[in-house]
C-alpha cells in the first residue's frame, strides 16, 4: 500500500525497494521470462486484432452497462440467485456482512478477488466478527503477513521461500522447511480444513454474462471451485466492468487473459456458474447464491470521454509485468491496491488523490504498458492526465510552474539557453561534458555526466549554412527539438548534409520551439497546449512533403499528442492533423522514403549495437528502419539484450527520480557492454545524453552516436 | 491427415504441455483397468507427497487422519460401467463410491470422470458438472482420471459455444474447463502442482469411432 505523504518520503520508500536484493532479482527474472512466455503463448495469433476486438466489445459493454445489468439480474434471479447493487465499496461490504448475518454464517473462505481488495472487504467482515480465510496461496500468505498484494496475478511475488517457510512455521506451530513443493502441500492441507468448516464462500468474477445471468471464474489453483462448491452460501463480488453481453465476449477475453497474465495458454480451471446450484450441506439441498455488483465510481468513469477506456481492463496484470519502474520497485511502491500502470490510474479513482499523487509521477512514459495491454488502453496518457488533474486541484509545484513559464515564451527560453552557455564556461571540459554538476543537482544525479551547451546552436548554423538544393525531389521541414538545437547540433547538421546530397530541399521554421513534452510530463497540460500551438503556427504543413525530426520523443509527441491537445479548437485541430500526418522520424525517412543503399556508404569493420528509444519503437512502431540503416551505413549490427527497454532518461523523470533513472541506465549499459560493440547507436538525443553520460561515468570507451552521424560520416 | 486426426494430435500436444498425462485407449473397460492399476501403484496417501510427515496444525492433522483406505470416486458413470469398476476395485481392496463425497473431504485417491468435450487449441477438457458429487470428485481427488471420446475433440472454445449455452440455459448449471493439474506459481514463481485440486491429471482418449 502507498502511504507516503510527499515525494520525498515516497523516494525514500523507493530506495528501500531498490535495496531489496531478493525483490530485484525476482522481478528481473520474471520480466525476462514473461516476455518469452508471452510471445510463445501468442505465437501465430493476431494479437493486435484480438486486442482491438476486446477493446470494441468492452467499450460497447461499458456504454450499455445499465441495460446489461438489468438483463444479467433478470436472468440470474430467474435461476434463483439474489442480485444486489452496491453504489460504494462500503455499501458492498455491508451487504455482504448482512448476508452473513441473515444466513448465520461465521466462517468464510475466499478466493482471490481484486474487487474485494478494492473495498477492503476483509476488514469490514472481520469487524463484524466473521472469520475470513483467503484460499489463494499467494493471498493467504499476504493475509497472514497483514500485507496487500504486490502483483495482481501473483500477489506474493515479493516474498522468498524462506520468508514463507518461517511464516508457515508460525502458523502451523511446527517447524517447516523452505522447500516450495512442501510449502505448497502444507497450505493445501491447512486450507482444506478451512473449506470444510466454512459456511460462506466469497469469490470475485472475471465475467458476468448478461445473456445467461451467470459468471465465469478463472483460476489456476482450483480454489474458486472449492469456495463456490463446499460452503452453503456463495457470494460473488464484481464490478460493473465485468458485465458482458454474451458468452462469446467472455470466450474472446479468455483467449487473451491467461496468455497476457502469465504466458499460459489457459489457466487450469475456468468455472462457469449459472443458477443456484446443488449443495448437500444446505438445508433444502440448494446453495444460496448472491451476486453483489459494484459501482464505486465506475459509472462516473464510463461517462468520461477519455477515462471510459479504463473499463476495458481485464485485470491481467500485464501492464505491471512489462513496466520498467515496477520491475525496479515492485507493486507495494508502484500502486496502492491495484498496482502497475492501471494501478496508478485506479488508485486515483478508487482510493483518492492523496494515495495517487506521488504514484502518478513515477511513470517514465515508456509506453511498454500500452503496448501490451489486453484492452488496448492508452495507460501512459491517462496517467499523465491524472497527474495534471491533481496539480490543477493541489496547485502546481514550483519547478513545473517555472518550466511552464519559460517554455511558453520561446524567446525567453532560448535566451536562457544561450546565457547558460556562458554560465557553464568555467566548468565545461573540452570533451563536451560539464566537470561538476551545477548546484541545483543533488549528489543522486551524479550517476551520469551532463553535456555542455553547444558553442553554436543549430538555428544559428542553419542561417549561415543552409544548403541550396537545385532540383529537389522532395520538400521537407526540419523540427530540431531543443536538445539537438542547443546541445547536439551536429546531429542535425549530419542529417542536413545527407538530405542535401539526396536532393531534399529543406526549411527550418525559426519560430519553432521545444515540442512541449517535458511540461506535459510534469503534468502541465495548459503549458503543453500553448507550446503546441506555437509550433503549429510555425509550420505550414501543406508546404512540405514531410516534417522530419531526429528526436523520437519529439516525433511521437508531435504526431500523437498535438491533435489531442487542440481537440477542442476545430481550426487548429485540422491543422494539427495535417501536421501530424507529415511527421516522420529520421530513420524511417532515410530508409523507407529516400531508400538509401548499401553502395552509398563506405563499409567499415566497426561493430555497432542499438538502443531503441521507447518513443520510436512503441511510440511510432518503427523497428526495422534503424537496424537496416546501421547495416547499410557500413557497420556490423550486433543485437543487444532488451534492446527495446527504456534507458531511464524519460526527460524530467530522471530529474525527479534519479535513483530509478540510474538503475535503469545501469541495466541498459551492462547489456550494451555485453555485446562487445564499440559503437552504440540510437535515434533520440535524450537517450544519447543519458547513455553517453552514463558511459562516461563508467569510464567506458564505447561511443554513442545518432544514426544520422554514422550515415553522414560514412557517406561515399 | 484427416482433420479429426489433426485435432487429436494438437489436443495431445497441448495437454502434455501443461503436464497432463495422455493415453489412448480402445474401450471403456480399458479405462477401468487403467484406474485400478493406477490406484494400485499409487502411494497409500498421496498427501504424502508433502508428505504426511510434515507437521501441521492440530485441526489439519485431524482432517488428514480421517482418511484410512484408498478411495476411488466415480459419480455420474453409466450403471454397468460403475458396476464393473466397483467390482474390480473391491477385488483390489479399494473403496469405490459414487456418492457421499462430503465424507471424504480430506481427499480421495482417484476421481474418475468422463469429459463432454475436448478443446484442441489449449488441451482443455470441458466437464459439465451440475451434480455436486461429480464436481467434488474432480476437486478433492489426488489424481483426476478423465475419459475423453476422441470424437468429442473440437478446435477451440468458439466451437463449443453453442453447446455451452444450451447447458447454461438449463439452470442450475456448473460447467468447467480443466487444463492440466491444479497449479500455483505463487512462491517465487516456481511451478508447483496440486495446490488445492488434483496433483495429476490423466486423460484417457477413447477411440470411439
Ligand atoms: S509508461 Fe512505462 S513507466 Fe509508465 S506505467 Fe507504462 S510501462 Fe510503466
Ligand atoms: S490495464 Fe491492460 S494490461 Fe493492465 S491489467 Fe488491465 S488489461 Fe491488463
Amino acid at each position: 500500500m502507498q502511504n507516503a505523504n510527499d515525494l520525498k518520503e515516497y523516494r525514500k520508500e523507493l530506495q528501500e525497494s531498490l535495496d531489496n536484493e531478493f525483490l530485484r532479482t525476482t522481478l528481473d527474472n520474471f520480466a525476462v521470462a514473461y516476455k518469452a512466455g508471452r510471445a510463445n503463448a501468442f505465437k501465430g495469433m493476431d494479437v493486435r486484432g484480438l486486442v482491438h476486438d476486446i477493446a470494441c466489445s468492452k467499450d460497447a459493454a461499458g456504454e450499455n452497462y445499465e441495460a446489461l445489468y438489468a438483463e444479467f439480474k433478470e436472468k440470474a434471479e430467474a435461476a434463483g440467485i439474489h442480485v444486489h447493487f452496491a453504489k460504494t465499496g462500503d455499501e458492498a461490504n455491508q451487504i455482504i456482512a448482512q448476508i452473513a448475518k441473515d444466513t448465520d454464517c461465521t466462517k468464510i473462505v475466499k478466493s482471490k478477488s481484486m474487487t474485494a481488495e478494492e473495498t477492503l472487504l476483509n476488514h469490514d467482515l472481520e469487524d463484524a466478527g466473521l472469520e475470513v480465510t483467503e484460499t489463494d496461496l499467494g493471498e493467504w500468505i499476504i493475509q497472514l503477513r497483514h500485507e496487500g498484494p504486490s502483483h495482481m496475478v501473483m500477489p506474493a511475488i515479493h516474498l522468498s521461500r524462506y520468508q514463507v517457510g518461517d511464516l508457515f512455521t508460525e502458523v502451523t506451530g511446527s517447524k517447516q522447511d523452505s522447500e516450495i513443493e512442501k510449502l505448497v502441500k502444507v497450505a493445501r492441507r491447512e486450507l482444506r480444513q478451512k473449506y470444510v468448516e466454512a459456511d460462506m464462500g466469497i469469490t470475485g468474477a472475471n465475467f458476468a454474462v448478461a445473456e445467461t445471468g451467470g459468471i465465469g471464474l478463472v483460476t489456476n489453483e482450483g480454489n474458486a471451485r472449492l469456495v463456490s462448491t463446499l460452503p452453503r452460501v456463495h457470494v460473488a463480488l464484481m464490478g460493473i466492468d465485468k458485465l458482458l453481453p454474451t458468452l462469446h465476449d467472455a470466450l474472446r477475453i479468455l483467449k487473451a487473459l491467461p496468455r497476457n497474465a502469465t504466458g499460459q495458454q489457459l489457466t487450469s480451471y475456468v468455472t462457469w456458474i449459472t443458477g443456484a446450484n446443488e449443495c448437500a450441506s444446505a438445508e433444502n439441498g440448494t446453495k444460496e447464491i448472491h451476486y453483489v455488483v459494484l459501482d464505486n465510481g465506475r459509472s462516473e468513469l464510463l461517462k468520461d470521454s477519455l477515462f471510459s477506456q479504463v473499463n476495458r481492463c481485464v485485470r491481467c496484470g500485464a501492464c505491471a509485468n512489462v513496466c520498467p519502474v515496477y520491475r525496479l520497485v515492485g507493486g507495494h511502491k508502484m500502486g496502492h491496491i491495484y498496482i502497475g500502470a492501471i494501478g496508478l490510474i485506479l488508485t486515483y479513482f478508487f482510493h483518492g488523490k492523496d494515495k495517487a499523487k506521488n504514484l502518478v509521477q513515477n511513470c517514465i512514459n515508456c509506453e511498454a504498458c500500452k503496448d501490451v495491454c489486453a484492452g488496448g488502453i492508452d495507460l501512459p496518457r491517462l496517467i499523465k492526465e491524472i497527474h495534471a488533474r491533481i496539480q490543477e486541484e493541489d496547485g502546481h509545484p514550483l519547478p513545473s510552474v517555472l518550466l511552464s513559464k519559460v517554455l511558453r515564451n520561446r524567446k525567453l527560453f532560448h535566451t536562457l539557453l544561450r546565457t547558460a552557455k556562458w554560465g557553464q564556461k568555467p566548468v565545461a571540459e573540452k570533451d563536451g561534458f560539464i566537470r561538476h554538476l551545477p548546484m541545483i543537482f543533488s549528489k543522486e544525479h551524479s550517476f551520469r555526466a551532463l553535456p555542455t551547451i553547444a558553442e553554436t546552436p543549430f538555428r544559428d548554423w542553419w542561417q549561415k549554412n543552409r544548403p541550396a538544393v537545385d532540383k529537389p525531389k522532395l520538400r521537407v521541414a526540419l523540427f530540431s527539438g531543443c536538445v539537438q538545437d542547443f546541445v547536439y547540433p551536429e546531429q542535425m547538421q549530419a542529417a542536413v548534409e545527407l538530405f542535401a546530397a539526396n536532393n531534399v530541399a529543406m526549411d527550418y521554421p525559426m519560430e519553432q520551439s521545444c515540442c512541449g513534452l517535458p511540461v506535459q510530463m510534469m503534468g502541465e497540460m495548459d503549458a503543453s497546449r500553448d507550446v503546441a500551438k506555437q509550433n503549429l503556427r510555425a509550420f505550414e504543413p501543406d508546404a512540405y512533403d514531410y516534417i522530419i525530426t531526429l528526436c523520437a520523443s519529439c516525433a511521437a509527441h508531435l504526431k500523437h499528442n498535438y491533435p489531442k491537445l487542440v481537440m477542442d479548437r476545430p481550426a487548429l485541430k485540422y491543422r494539427a492533423d495535417a501536421f501530424a500526418d507529415k511527421i516522420i522520424d529520421y530513420s524511417s525517412f532515410v530508409n523507407d522514403v529516400l531508400k538509401v543503399q548499401k553502395d552509398d556508404f563506405r563499409a567499415t569493420t566497426e561493430k555497432a549495437t542499438y538502443h531503441a528509444p521507447c518513443h520510436l519503437c512503441r511510440g511510432l512502431d518503427v523497428h526495422d528502419a534503424p537496424r537496416q540503416l546501421i547495416e547499410k551505413g557500413g557497420l556490423e549490427y550486433v543485437e543487444c539484450d532488451e534492446e527495446e527497454v527504456c534507458c531511464g532518461f524519460g526527460g524530467t523523470f530522471s530529474m525527479k527520480f534519479p535513483e530509478l533513472s540510474a538503475e535503469l541506465l545501469n541495466k541498459k549499459l551492462t547489456n550494451v557492454e555485453k555485446t562487445g560493440a564499440t559503437t552504440l547507436l540510437t535515434d533520440c538525443p535524450g537517450c544519447i545524453m543519458q547513455l553517453r553520460g552514463g558511459l562516461k561515468k563508467r569510464g567506458s570507451n564505447i561511443t554513442v552516436k545518432h544514426v544520422s552521424e554514422v550515415l553522414a560520416g560514412n557517406r561515399k | 491427415m484427416s482433420s479429426k486426426e489433426t485435432l487429436y494430435q494438437k489436443f495431445v500436444e497441448k495437454a502434455e504441455l501443461v503436464s497432463a498425462l495422455v493415453t489412448t485407449i480402445e474401450s471403456e473397460e480399458a479405462a477401468i483397468d487403467y484406474v485400478i492399476n493406477l490406484c494400485d501403484t499409487k502411494e497409500a496417501c498421496q498427501l504424502l507427497v508433502s508428505g504426511c510427515e510434515a507437521d501441521l496444525s492440530e485441526n489439519a492433522e485431524a482432517l488428514c487422519d480421517a482418511k484410512q483406505t484408498k478411495v476411488i470416486a466415480a459419480p455420474g458413470l453409466k450403471q454397468d460401467l460403475y458396476k464393473s469398476l466397483s467390482t474390480k476395485a473391491k477385488k483390489s481392496g479399494f473403496d469405490c463410491i459414487d456418492s457421499g463425497m462430503r465424507n471424504h473431504l480430506a481427499g480421495i485417491d482417484i476421481g474418475f470422470t468422463i469429459a463432454e468435450y475436448g478443446i484442441a487449441d489449449t488441451g482443455t477438457l470441458m466437464l459439465d458438472c451440475p451434480s455436486e458429487e461429480l464436481r467434488l470428485a474432480t476437486m478433492v481427488s489426488e489424481y483426476h482420471v478423465c475419459v475423453l471420446p476422441k470424437s468429442k475433440i473440437r478446435a477451440n472454445t468458439y466451437a463449443i459455444e453453442k453447446m455451452m449455452l444450451t447447458r447454461m440455459n438449463k439452470t442450475p448449471d456448473y460447467l468447467a474447463f480443466i487444463t492440466g493439474a491444479s497449479r500455483t506459481a505463487d512462491i517465487e514463481r516456481v511451478l508447483a502442482l496440486g495446490v488445492h485440486g488434483p496433483l495429476e491429471l490423466h486423460i484417457l482418449i477413447l477411440e470411439d469411432q
